[in-house]
């Protein structure tokens, strides 16, 4: 709809030096950012009265170390894949750009939602692995907080300027981040008890 | 107690007098529901009305470890929560049971991952595992009436007075085949 795509191109002519891609995938859109303008692009899509996003609906990360390289990525009708049949993406499925090369190891993603407009955006900021580092938003939404504290302790990305950057759902004396993709999943360490 | 005496030189009135303390013992039973997770719901639905658990005399629960004599674990337990599980198991007075409720604190359930612990008998002794994801309360049931039985008998995996060493060798740690890997 040509009222859908308005917003990345709202995005697109304000910050034109920060935007890497935007697409549109299974209908929402999505604005691939440069980490540099996070926080000034979010408080202008919380500010301006055509996007008034006064809602943070969640803050993710993704991983990107293995994809396109595990059946589950890339699953074909010829290749073997982990999905049955029916969930299998079929040959002419929608695809999305990157828009930054596989040295981009992290995206952040920012789910954000408009009550008055009732519209959605998506915004993927990519991180390199080396310096897995982004502003944090909770100056501009508050919901940020307990969030990033998750992506902190799942994926190991540092959110400069949050308040009180501690693991959230592992303890303290856990080693490593656990929904990186180089991971074990199976790799317990316990407090108490034997390992295994 | 009866288990340090010789039975044969036990006279009548004492033998009646421990079948008396089992007996009022297992239909006494104040339980500690450490619920965490889905299998709470079953646990409510074993103590409501439907499924009573009130006519076996374990209406009441008690959620302090210093009144309680069965910790219920009910629902997965993580290794964060591990430390809390075994405080709360240390803080109880003897005698004490402990059940094992779901397949998540039996075995570790379907989790095999970082952040579950792998069967709660590697933390602290356990008297009945009720399988189950989660058990019906058909089940939860019949694990209680085996642990009445275990009551009425005395016999505790905890209270055992030479302590888990009594155990025949291979039953003393927990069925670990492949550490003589």
């Amino acid at each position: 709809m040509a009222q859908s795509s308005s917003l990345s191109e709202l995005v697109r002519t304000t910050f034109p030096q920060w935007v890497i891609a935007t697409h549109a995938y299974g209908g929402n859109d999505t604005v691939v950012l440069k980490r540099e303008g996070l926080i000034e692009a979010m408080r202008f899509l919380r500010d301006d009265s055509r996007s008034a996003f006064n809602v943070l609906m969640d803050l993710s990360c993704v991983d990107y170390l293995k994809f396109g390289r595990t059946p589950a990525s890339r699953p074909s009708i010829t290749t073997p894949s982990p999905l049955p049949y029916f969930m299998t993406p079929k040959p002419n499925a929608q695809v999305w750009e990157r828009g930054v090369g596989p040295e981009y190891r992290f995206e952040v993603v920012y789910h954000l939602y408009s009550v008055q407009r009732n519209h959605r955006l998506r915004i993927k900021v990519p991180l390199t692995e080396a310096d897995p580092a982004i502003d944090s938003v909770t100056t501009v939404w508050s919901a940020a907080n307990w969030l990033e504290r998750e992506v902190w302790d799942m994926f190991g990305v540092r959110f400069n300027g949050h308040p009180n950057l501690k693991r959230i759902l592992m303890y303290e004396s856990f080693q490593g981040h656990a929904l990186r993709k180089d991971y074990p999943a199976y790799k317990r360490q316990p407090l108490i008890g034997p390992l295994n | 107690m009866a288990n340090n005496v010789d039975v044969g030189k036990l006279g009548w009135t004492t033998t009646r007098l421990d079948q008396a303390l089992g007996w009022a013992r297992k239909f006494s039973i104040f339980q500690y529901p450490f619920v965490t997770a889905c299998c709470g719901m079953e646990y409510m639905a074993t103590a409501c009305s439907h499924y009573d658990v009130d006519r076996f005399g374990a209406g009441f629960p008690r959620f302090s470890p210093r009144q309680a004599d069965v910790l219920f674990v009910v629902g997965t337990i993580s290794h964060k929560m591990a430390p809390v599980l075994k405080t709360i198991f240390d803080q109880m007075m003897e005698p004490k049971w402990v059940v094992a409720f779901g397949v998540c604190t039996c075995t570790g359930g379907f989790y095999d991952n970082y952040a579950t612990v792998m069967g709660i008998d590697t933390i602290i002794p356990v008297d009945v595992y009720i399988p189950g994801c989660p058990p019906r309360p058909e089940n939860v049931l019949d694990g209680l009436m085996k642990l009445q039985d275990k009551i009425q008998l005395g016999t505790s995996a905890v209270m055992l007075p030479q302590g888990l060493a009594a155990r025949p060798a291979e039953l003393a740690g927990p069925h670990r085949p492949e550490e003589h890997l």
